[in-house]
């Protein structure tokens, strides 16, 4: 089976729709599940109470903001190696979901710093490196709407993502090590450390069922994404017309 | 019912947080889906134009 | 091969000091940036030396980044660009010999002004020496990752201040261990192990950067 007949637009275009629907509603009922269990199954937890339960929509999406961003620098390896044009499209369908993902991880990070830590913001190793991580993504996205010829844009971005790629365990231990340095700080973080650690069955259940959820999700959006990116640059070939008169009839 | 909502207090920061990513999830879904539609309504039209023309 | 390299520092070193008020400007900005901060916090002595590190620190990479788009604009726009990327030698060479005299041009100055700064800042002895130190293996990572970032965004409108966006992330643990260096110093803590990852990332990016470099300039030059 050539895989690299999927790598034709015009193949590859179908195909993306009919995984489009299913993603998307594997990721509806995953998160219907998902927050069924978050609310109503978990337990309270004894120290935290009722607060707890952000985690596990601030934990997903942390993950998925760091995952996004290794697979945008693999397609964008991918489309730089084979020269696929398809590859340098997927990572800049996956862009926009991937910042939004980190700005939640900010925001629920934020609002579950507050009751817990009685701090909006923290100078933690985490919420610092997750907030370069937006930064890197606002330039992955000012760059890619600076550059108008496609091409130039799609090999820029993706030397870009994989420069970025290899900075990101880089960032992540010099800002570790930066804040146990000054660890003046005076809010510990043990008290959340100790939750992952002392995590019962059924919230690590309920994290990996969200995990999943905002993964479908991701690649429902991406996909659709994609699909709209292909009508755009390949909107003079034939196939499009065909496509579009089909669609008229 | 409100009981519930309240969260042992915590009610504000953990609808603040569900709320806010809900509403993201939703906005980027409808955005994703009109731009699709809006552009392939726009080439739709490009193309009757151009056919009319030859 | 290294005939190579002498000539294209030579050459950008005589071009960059026939017009010499761009080394200056780069001087001077860096300068009057770092003399601002007293006249925004407040004069008192031990506040200014617990932030003095930072300051300069920020400062410095904030002038090495503001002179970053001139590092390949001119030859882009006057097309000898095109006719370095024709060379036999291989590009990387060249691009390395070009962010060699970049750094000559706007890293080294900084290095040399900014003990005369930290004074200002009422920094010790030791603490300035650590500064030097600490800004000798810093500013030539600052040039070589703007590199990356100047020659993805040769020609762009608004290029100068999308490079900013895309390479002050990176220069974010330079910067962490540059000021953490000088502050270890002051708190008496040593600072070797912020030298060494100093050391380890000068390393790496002399390695990768002019390798990325031309690549870069190889997508924006077609």
């Amino acid at each position: 089976m050539n895989l690299f007949k999927y790598s034709a637009p015009s193949i590859f275009y179908p195909l993306a729709g009919r995984l489009a629907t299913g993603f998307a509603i594997a990721a509806v009922l995953l998160l219907a599940i998902g927050l069924y269990m978050s609310f109503f199954v978990a337990p309270t937890d004894y120290k935290q109470g009722e607060g707890y339960r952000i985690m596990f929509i601030h934990v997903p999406a942390a993950w998925m903001s760091m995952f996004i961003y290794l697979v945008m620098a693999a397609w964008a390896a991918a489309g730089m190696i084979w020269r696929t044009r398809l590859s340098s499209m997927m990572a800049s369908a996956l862009a926009p979901t991937g910042a939004m993902f980190t700005f939640i991880a900010l925001w629920t990070g934020a609002l579950w710093g507050k009751p817990m830590w009685g701090a909006w913001w923290v100078w933690d190793a985490r919420l610092t490196s997750e907030l370069i991580l937006l930064f890197l993504y606002i330039g992955y996205m000012a760059m890619e709407s600076a550059i108008d010829d496609p091409r130039r844009a799609a090999r820029a971005c993706g030397l870009l993502a994989l420069v970025g790629v290899i900075n990101i365990p880089i960032i992540y231990y010099s800002v570790k090590w930066w804040n146990t340095l000054h660890q003046g700080a005076s809010i510990k973080m043990s008290e959340s450390g100790g939750i992952e650690s002392s995590m019962t069955e059924i919230m690590l259940w309920t994290m990996l069922i969200m995990t999943f959820a905002c993964w479908f999700y991701t690649i429902a959006v991406a996909l659709t994404r994609v699909r709209s990116i292909i009508l755009e640059r390949e909107s003079k070939t034939v196939w499009v017309k065909e496509m579009l008169q089909q669609g008229e009839k | 019912m409100a009981e519930w909502l309240a969260m042992g207090g915590h009610g504000f920061y953990i609808w603040g947080s569900y709320g806010v990513t809900a509403l993201f999830m939703i906005v980027e879904t409808i955005l994703v889906i009109r731009h699709k539609r809006t552009l392939l309504q726009r080439l739709g039209r490009m193309m009757r134009m151009n056919s009319e023309v030859e | 091969m290294f005939a190579a390299l002498k000539c294209i520092i030579a050459r950008d070193l005589t071009l960059a000091l026939r017009h010499r008020s761009d080394v200056l400007t780069t001087v001077f900005f860096f300068i009057i940036v770092v003399s601002l901060f007293p006249l925004g916090v407040g004069p008192e002595t031990d506040l200014l030396r617990s932030m003095a590190a930072g300051v300069v620190w920020v400062s410095a990479l904030l002038a090495s980044m503001l002179s970053l788009s001139r590092l390949f604009a001119d030859d882009f726009n006057d097309g000898t660009l095109e006719q370095l990327l024709l060379t036999p030698q291989p590009l990387a060479l060249i691009v390395f010999g070009k962010i060699l005299a970049h750094w000559i041009i706007s890293g080294l100055p900084l290095v040399l002004i900014a003990p005369l700064l930290g004074l200002q800042f009422g920094l010790g002895g030791d603490a300035l020496m650590m500064l030097v130190l600490t800004l000798l293996l810093g500013t030539p990572v600052l040039s070589l990752i703007g590199a990356i970032g100047a020659a993805l965004t040769l020609g762009l409108r608004g290029g100068g201040v999308l490079v900013s966006l895309l390479v002050l992330p990176l220069y974010i643990p330079v910067l962490i261990f540059g000021a953490g260096g000088v502050e270890a110093t002051v708190s008496g803590m040593g600072a070797e192990g912020h030298l060494s990852l100093l050391g380890a990332m000068l390393i790496l990016s002399l390695l990768l950067a002019p390798l990325a470099s031309a690549a870069a300039l190889r997508i924006s030059v077609e």
